[in-house]
């Protein structure tokens, strides 16, 4: 197969692997198609299982004879192979480089890997929309499953069922699609049962410089206003940059036309600017040599928390405005891809309590980034450490966890998942063995045929044997809407992402364990005085009709 | 009370600090606290604020709606009023400012506080720390250090306690000449013993050596110190001053030891900023920490501008070499600064903690703040503006070594017994002058003014509410395999304590609690143990009927207590308590339930906050409609429609 020309150097021994806070290893290197493995052969040291593509650069080092290669992967971890002979290391340098920068999708290791557990539920189809909409009939009859994007053809970035208001037709829904970015015409994103409010997204009205307009559009978005009610447009680019959006083609919604709706602008930034706050973020947590001064003011010239802080204060805004103002929502930015569906996933955690389980999570990140068309592909293709000239990359989706674990932090008791969940999720959406976050849209995992030829995350993550890991074990269920805090004060550095690799987290692991132990043993006295109790009961019981017999 | 001229003011707001809120109450003023009522029956939050809490006190200037009274508390928390009429507000005003610059010792609250116990109970509260006991635990005396009689009448120093522990070769010719060389005369002593290695920890306050003079009795005395550990051949000797400061202390007369004269002492220089530093410092972390609208970008600049965690890096940096000086190297060590009473503290303080589990118990917390910082005179009173001060003396000293321990609880969550409430608690009597221990500025002026027969000790009533402060994944077994904390001193480590500095801010906090949480299980972890073994006994001996319903519990009693609770202590460990009982009750009549019972802590915590406390609309507002008339404006931080 084609990997073998890319190997060089299949395999050298005597090769040190140096990690922080870990023992250092000494064994075998060997490069296959998707892996970087270092193995000991010895029992009890842990073996390195490195896929290729979590690479996110090389640096190579030589001291006399003696190689070093530094690899920086995506999920940040950084480790130094010390390999003996130039020539090996050179070899070994050269097969990484090719083997974790290979363009073809279909050459990923998704498309080879057969997972040695059995597949009981299939996560491919565990989230589909008709289930979804069938949740939504059973409250409102307002909306409609549309199928008018069924062949991708009038918005290739959206899934082929569309959720719309019932009383536009499908002519209507592709004129409206011809007025927005991408054909990213207005669909529904979240319907609020308490006070039957929604939220919908879409891209950019294609408004331009001489102020096009489209009825259908107009039409669209107020058949989701109630009679006399107003609405609030939420655009995610300041006016500013939503006004030079004009010049090429772009724009918002003009008052004139869109009366019933009232927007606001705010700041949430676009890709290649969160981009670079990510790899300055990362350079400044993995210097150890700061002072006290210098760390805060990296920090804080990384711009990472101003991201954090305006992409959760955007969401919190659009969540009070469906749930205290009782107005419906449209949020969109520029393509309606990013910032857009950080804000809308942001708003269903803190208004819906079904997206605070795992299951609920699940489908929101399915629903609102997967189907939604986030470009995952994109976006992933290189994380921190990428020194080539950024292409589309941009840590959309590990900005939106990190809003999650933020939440999640000020309500420790709300989320059936705990930080693993958000570390792995992650993880998995630079580089995995699953199926799930390749690609860009559904038109692209179609043409993949991903679902046919990879596993899905999802069918890994709910088995019960995976699922422990990521449970909440301090979780009550509420059923309350969660308003988290946006203080800076109240925002804190993601040290289990972060300062995952700088840091030795053995303290903090015990004193979790202990809590756990806690919790566990007091559920099991609880159940202990429940059966003792229905015990007594029944005994008194015997011992009463007894009585009343005689 | 001859100072009160308004006793109470109605129709008062209160505004809140972060958001446009505000409610309205009625404001009392009695001897001792500033009371605000809220008039809404349903809520009704009462706010108590002890005048020794006001640091200070300031009328702005008047609104259409009244007379705006700000007043800034010293346990960092800030109230604005506003007054309707201004007579009203002058009165107050003039009132508090009298109250809270009381001009003797006997004005102060811990001479008119009185909890309800008699004197023996107040007695046994004074003795519940006994130091010579503490000394006796580190192994002290023993065949190299002994306890001295020198300072029993506070001549040689009177600033340091009567019984102190020195090397037994340095005889009291060679105390008294070494302490006429030192500053204030706080002569070379022992503060901490590490057993292990038979090395010390000694304190003193700086030589007066000036830019040439020496003093035998003082090279003697160090020597003594040295020879007391066989384990070493030098001693280390820290001056916790940045080497400036030290050097411009020379003209003065005073400044540092000249390694040539001293032998085998190895001198070093540590870097902690000075008082006057540490307040300005404090000063602009809460200017920052206290801006409404506060963005990112203006926090992490302004905690870095402050300089403030930096300073409590240092110290830490400084109390670590000192662990390691003596758990690794063996090596004896001297710390001192200027006076020895502030950074040595810090340090000596500190240092023993890392060094010692039992320092890191509640019971052992009390005698390391008893040891090194009350009895060694640390200036209680002047750091913490008691009486009518000097404020260039007023220093948060104290504070930054509870954020320190407050930092090690951070990255050893299974190492102290007592969680960040009980430091929080501390820092509030240590202000709150309601207890004896921390009042006046050495032992010498608290025998005098008699405090052990006249006031409470602040220990006794924190053990006999320790439940609250207890740390529930505290592990005696990590101590034991580690007892030694080596913790990390990377930059990021380093954390802003919100829960310290803007402890009212309620809105800030986290809404659920993982530590209330926790203690609460821990609670009910005995009452279900009890009621387990309970059960078992009723079925061993069945037959016998079973027991009644639990009388019903008497409403809680509303009267007025003698200080409210922190907030942060709050009432749910109480509630939940509450609702555990009447869960007990149901199931004992009824049949048993299956399901553990439903929190309710913790939703009664969530329904606390809302959209509008936290400020989101604040910003909506700055949108502001200037180009485009009709867009979202705010009020009460909750966005209206203007069209």
């Amino acid at each position: 197969m084609e990997f073998a020309e890319l190997i060089k150097t299949p395999r050298v021994d005597g090769v040190v692997l140096h990690r922080p806070f870990m023992p250092t290893v000494e064994g075998t290197l060997c490069l296959t198609g998707h892996h970087l493995i270092l193995s000991s052969r010895q029992d009890n040291t842990e073996e390195l299982w490195l896929l290729h593509a979590n690479i996110d650069s090389t640096e190579k080092r030589f001291v006399g004879s003696l190689g070093t290669i530094i690899v920086k992967c995506k999920d940040l971890r950084v480790i130094q192979l010390d390999i003996p002979g130039m020539e090996e290391c050179l070899n070994i340098a050269s097969s990484i480089e090719a083997l974790s920068t290979l363009d073809s999708v279909s050459l990923m290791y998704p498309f080879f890997y057969r997972p040695l557990f059995e597949v009981i539920e299939d996560g491919w189809q565990s989230f589909a929309p008709e289930e979804s909409f069938r949740d939504l009939e059973s409250m409102t009859d307002e909306w409609r499953l549309s199928e008018v994007n069924k062949d991708f053809s009038v918005c290739p970035s959206y899934p082929s069922l569309l959720t719309v208001p019932k009383d536009i037709d499908d002519e209507s829904l592709c004129k409206a699609a011809s007025f927005r970015h991408g054909g990213r015409f207005p669909v529904l994103s979240y319907y609020h049962k308490k006070n039957g409010m929604v939220m919908m997204r879409a891209a950019q009205p294609l408004t331009g410089t001489n102020g096009r307009r489209c009825k259908e559009d107009e039409k669209l978005i107020n058949a989701t206003l109630c009679a006399g009610k107003r609405g609030y447009i939420i655009d995610t680019r300041t006016i500013a940059v939503a006004q030079q959006a004009k010049a090429r083609g772009g724009g918002f919604e003009q008052e004139a036309n869109y009366p019933q709706w009232r927007r606001i602008h705010k700041a949430i930034e676009r890709s290649n600017v969160l981009q670079d706050s990510l790899i300055k973020l990362v350079e400044a947590c993995n210097d150890q040599s700061h002072s006290m001064d210098r760390w805060l003011s990296k920090l804080e010239a990384s711009n990472w928390q101003s991201n954090v802080k305006e992409i959760l204060t955007t969401a919190c805004l659009a969540a009070q405005c469906i749930d205290r103002e009782g107005a419906s929502v449209l949020v969109h930015g520029t393509e309606g891809t990013d910032s857009t569906l950080q804000v809308t996933s942001l708003a269903q955690i803190i208004l819906d309590p079904a997206c605070r389980t795992i299951r609920g999570f699940e489908a929101l990140i399915e629903r609102e980034w997967l189907q939604a068309g986030h470009p995952f592909h994109q976006r992933c293709a290189q994380s921190a450490y990428s020194n080539g000239k950024p292409r589309s990359e941009a840590p959309v989706f590990l900005l939106f966890l990190d809003c999650v674990w933020q939440i999640l932090r000020q309500f420790p008791c709300s989320f059936q998942f705990n930080e693993n969940l958000l570390i792995m999720l992650f993880e998995h959406a630079y580089t995995s063995q699953f199926g799930t976050f390749l690609g860009n849209c559904v038109a692209e995992r179609g043409k993949l045929q991903l679902s046919q030829k990879t596993v899905s995350l999802w069918s890994w993550v709910n088995r019960p044997q995976e699922l422990e890991r990521f449970l909440n074990p301090l979780y009550e269920p509420n059923n309350l809407v969660i308003w988290p805090s946006v203080a800076p004060q109240s925002l804190l550095l993601w040290e289990g992402v972060f300062l995952r690799w700088n840091r030795s987290t053995k303290c903090l692991d015990e004193a979790y364990q202990e809590m756990v132990h806690i919790i566990e043993y007091n559920k099991e006295l609880q159940n202990k005085v429940n059966s003792l109790r229905r015990q007594l009961a029944q005994l008194e019981t015997e011992d009463k009709m007894v009585a009343d017999l005689k | 009370m001859e100072h009160i001229r308004t006793p109470k003011v109605e129709q008062v707001k209160l505004l809140d600090r972060f958001s446009n809120k505000s409610v309205t109450g009625t404001l009392h003023l009695t001897a001792t606290h500033l009371i605000f009522v809220e008039s809404n029956s349903t809520s009704a939050q009462e706010i108590w604020i002890l005048h020794h809490h006001i640091a200070s006190v300031e009328k702005l200037s008047l609104t259409t709606s009244g007379c705006p009274l700000l007043i800034q508390c010293r346990n960092f928390r800030l109230v604005h009023f506003v007054i309707p009429r201004e007579r009203d507000c002058h009165d107050i005003y003039s009132s508090l400012l009298r109250l809270l610059r009381p001009v003797s010792y006997d004005e102060l609250y811990a001479f008119s506080y009185n909890p309800k116990q008699n004197d023996q109970e107040r007695e046994e509260g004074w003795q519940l720390i006994d130091l010579a006991a503490e000394f006796e635990r580190m192994g002290v005396p023993c065949d190299q250090w002994q306890l001295t009689d020198v300072n029993r009448e506070y001549k040689v120093c009177k600033t340091y306690p009567r019984d102190l522990y020195v090397p037994i070769t340095a005889s009291k010719p060679i105390i008294v000449g070494s302490s006429k060389f030192r500053s204030k005369g706080r002569f070379p002593v022992l503060t901490y013993f590490y057993q292990e290695k038979k090395a010390a920890v000694c304190r003193c306050s700086q030589p007066l050596s000036g830019f040439s003079a020496r003093c035998l009795e003082d090279e003697h005395m160090l020597q003594a110190i040295s020879k007391a550990n066989h384990n070493s051949r030098y001693i280390y000797v820290m001056d916790t001053r940045p080497k400036l400061n030290a050097l411009a202390n020379r003209a003065a007369g005073k400044g540092y030891e000249n390694e040539d004269n001293y032998s085998n002492i190895r001198f070093q220089f540590v870097g902690i900023e000075n008082i006057h530093v540490m307040r300005g410092s404090l000063q602009k972390l809460l200017e920052v920490v206290g801006t409404r609208s506060l963005s990112m970008t203006d926090y992490l600049v302004g905690l870095e501008n402050s300089g403030w965690l930096r300073h409590i890096k240092a110290i830490m940096d400084a109390a670590i070499f000192l662990a390691k000086a003596v758990t690794v190297e063996g090596a004896s060590v001297l710390v001192h600064c200027s006076d020895g009473w502030d950074r040595t503290a810090q340090v000596c303080a500190l240092g023993s903690l890392l060094m010692d589990p039992y320092y890191r118990t509640i019971k052992g917390f009390m005698v390391l703040i008893e040891k090194d910082w009350i009895s060694f005179g640390h200036k209680f009173a002047d750091r913490c503006d008691q009486l009518d001060p000097d404020p260039k003396e007023v220093s948060p000293i104290f504070t930054q070594f509870l954020e320190c321990v407050w930092q090690l609880t951070e990255q050893f969550p299974q190492a102290f017994e007592f969680s960040e409430w009980f430091l929080i608690q501390i820092h509030e009597h240590v202000h709150s002058c309601q207890f004896g221990n921390f009042l006046g500025n050495s032992q010498r002026q608290r025998e005098d003014l008699q405090l052990k027969e006249r006031t409470y000790s602040l220990w006794a009533h924190l053990l006999s509410e320790k439940q609250n402060y207890l740390n529930p994944l505290f592990s005696p077994s990590v101590a034991e395999s580690h007892p030694v904390l080596e913790p990390s001193t990377q930059a990021y480590h380093f954390k802003f304590w919100r829960n310290m500095y803007n402890q009212y801010d309620r809105s800030m906090h986290p809404r659920q609690s993982i530590l209330k949480h926790v203690l609460t299980l821990q609670e009910s972890k005995r009452e279900l143990e009890g009621t387990v073994q309970a059960l078992k006994t009723k079925l061993q001996k069945f037959g016998v009927s079973t027991s009644p319903l639990k009388p019903q519990t008497p409403p809680r009693e509303r009267s007025l207590p003698p200080r409210p609770q922190s907030l942060i202590l709050g009432a749910p460990l109480l509630s939940r308590k509450e609702v555990q009982q009447e869960e007990d009750k149901e199931v004992f009549g009824e049949e048993a339930r299956e399901d553990a019972p439903a929190s309710t802590g913790g939703e009664r915590t969530v329904e606390g906050s809302s959209a509008t406390e936290n400020g989101y609309g604040e910003l909506m507002g700055s949108f502001g409609s200037k180009n485009e008339p009709g867009v979202v404006t705010l009020e009460f931080g909750v966005a209206r429609m203007t069209c």
